[in-house]
């Protein structure tokens, strides 16, 4: 079993200044999930009368990308290519302080304790993350369009963003790129993606300027602390795509 | 199209391009450096000739200095913006591991690199102008009224090079050039679109321009220092 010193991020809300808070925890397991120890921790508040401590979390299975948690200065935890609900306690040391911090960028606004909001990634999605397909029941099967091999495995790659936003957090300048060209990717590739390509990535690009996100540097950190591993490449074919479109507009 | 760069993809693409042509002009502004270790003639000549010559003169340099003055200021304004753009930041962050210090400190080395530039134009390009353009001599002889008294650009070349001061300040400056461009070369590529399998194998030759070109500047500055 495990003692810890947490320092938390705590915050009541959007206005509030906001401080980091010491919490000793002890009798953690190492089996457990960073997020099960979150529990015990928030268990405990509550039986003393205490705030308990407001975090994402939803599948705890590392497909909704909802938990979004900075540990001890990396997102998701010292562990590459998974969520913070993947990370166990087992990947600290007796004695530890773990600094738990929200994802920090304007854009991703704190609204509780280590909540923030990401709505800033729907709009971009909203803006032209889609594809228009006619419902009427004369749609074309997509699996008797034929898709060259590499594209078709670029595409799903790209399409495992979960839309976490671990590359914001990572990112020096809080850049949403790979968010945005992993989304351009995915359609860009893909012959139903066509169509709207243009209008795709002029949207979104525009979308993702207006809501404050930095400029990438190509660091390269959004992809290294990414739990899906999208690769640089994507933001490589959306500058592409984007320079494209906008000759063309 | 109007808009491209107002957008931050546009305003990368035009941060490569400027970078592009810079390290163009690097290899260039080496090469003919380099002349200077193994023979005075050809430096002189091929100095005469950048110095003389109207294209190279009138329009060239106009464009070179477009594209350091364009660099520097773009990379300071996306630097303010990308500061800016996280108000609050964290308590504990360890950015060593998943990035570089090069890609995380290219206005650092950027702004020693310019401070270089500064002492570069004084040390040779703002003489070179006050002699040709206010002095009007473009003999480019060490005596204008002597033409057998030969070219002045090698003896003033060496001559700068005397000062262990000057000569610490450009290798100090060149290493810090060497980091800029450690991570410059291929975030320009990236940057214009280019990350594939052709383009990937150009990283190891990356490193063999961004450690090389600055290494041999240093080169022929301790040459010229310890064989004056």
């Amino acid at each position: 079993m495990m003692n810890l010193t947490l320092k938390i991020w705590r915050q009541k809300n959007a206005d509030d200044k906001g401080k980091i808070v010491d919490y000793p925890v002890s009798g953690i397991s190492p089996d457990m999930s960073f997020l099960e120890m979150l529990d015990v921790l928030n268990q405990e508040l509550i039986e003393k009368g205490e705030e308990p401590v407001a975090f994402d979390h939803d599948c705890r299975e590392g497909i909704c990308g909802t938990c979004s948690l900075y540990i001890n200065g990396r997102a998701h935890g010292p562990q590459t290519h998974i969520t913070a609900c993947q990370l166990h306690m087992r990947s600290f040391n007796d004695g530890d302080t773990i600094y738990i911090e929200p994802w920090r960028a304007n854009a991703f606004p704190v609204i509780k304790d280590l909540i923030v909001d990401r709505s800033a990634f729907d709009r971009i999605q909203q803006a032209g993350g889609f594809i228009s397909v006619n419902t009427s029941g004369n749609t074309q099967d997509a699996n008797a369009i034929p898709i060259e091999k590499e594209h078709a495995d670029k595409a799903f790659d790209a399409a495992t963003c979960i839309g976490c936003g671990a590359c914001v957090a990572s990112c020096k300048n809080s850049s949403a790129m790979l968010f945005v060209s992993a989304k351009v990717s995915q359609f860009a590739l893909l012959p139903q993606g066509q169509v709207e390509a243009t209008d795709r990535v002029l949207n979104m690009v525009k979308q993702m300027d207006a809501e404050g996100f930095g400029n990438c540097t190509n660091t390269g950190a959004c992809e290294v602390e990414c739990p899906k591993g999208i690769s640089l490449e994507n933001i490589a074919r959306m500058n592409r795509e984007y320079l494209a479109a906008s000759l063309k507009g | 199209m109007s808009g491209i760069f107002k957008s931050s993809v546009g305003r990368k693409f035009a941060m490569a391009l400027s970078a592009f042509f810079l390290m163009i002009f690097l290899v260039m502004h080496v090469s003919i450096n380099f002349t200077s270790v193994f023979s005075e003639e050809l430096f002189n000549n091929m100095s005469h000739f950048m110095g003389t010559n109207p294209i190279i003169q009138g329009l060239m340099q106009p464009i070179l200095i477009f594209g350091v003055v364009f660099h520097f200021i773009m990379g300071f304004v996306l630097e303010i913006k990308n500061k800016s753009s996280r108000a609050v930041g964290y308590a504990k962050n360890v950015a060593k591991d998943n990035s570089t210090w090069m890609s995380r400190n290219m206005l650092l080395t950027g702004a020693v690199v310019l401070a270089f530039l500064v002492l570069h134009f004084y040390d040779f390009w703002i003489h070179e102008m006050t002699v040709k353009y206010v002095q009007g001599d473009m003999s480019g002889l060490v005596n204008p009224n002597d033409a057998d008294s030969g070219y002045r650009y090698y003896d003033e070349l060496r001559e700068k090079f005397v000062s262990p001061a000057r000569v610490i300040i450009y290798v100090v400056s060149f290493i810090l050039l060497s980091l800029h461009l450690l991570h410059g070369f291929n975030s320009a590529f990236q940057s214009v679109g280019a990350n594939n399998k052709y383009v990937k194998s150009l990283k190891g030759f990356s490193k063999v321009y961004s450690i090389g070109v600055p290494a041999l500047f240093v080169f022929i500055a301790l040459f010229h220092h310890f064989t004056h």
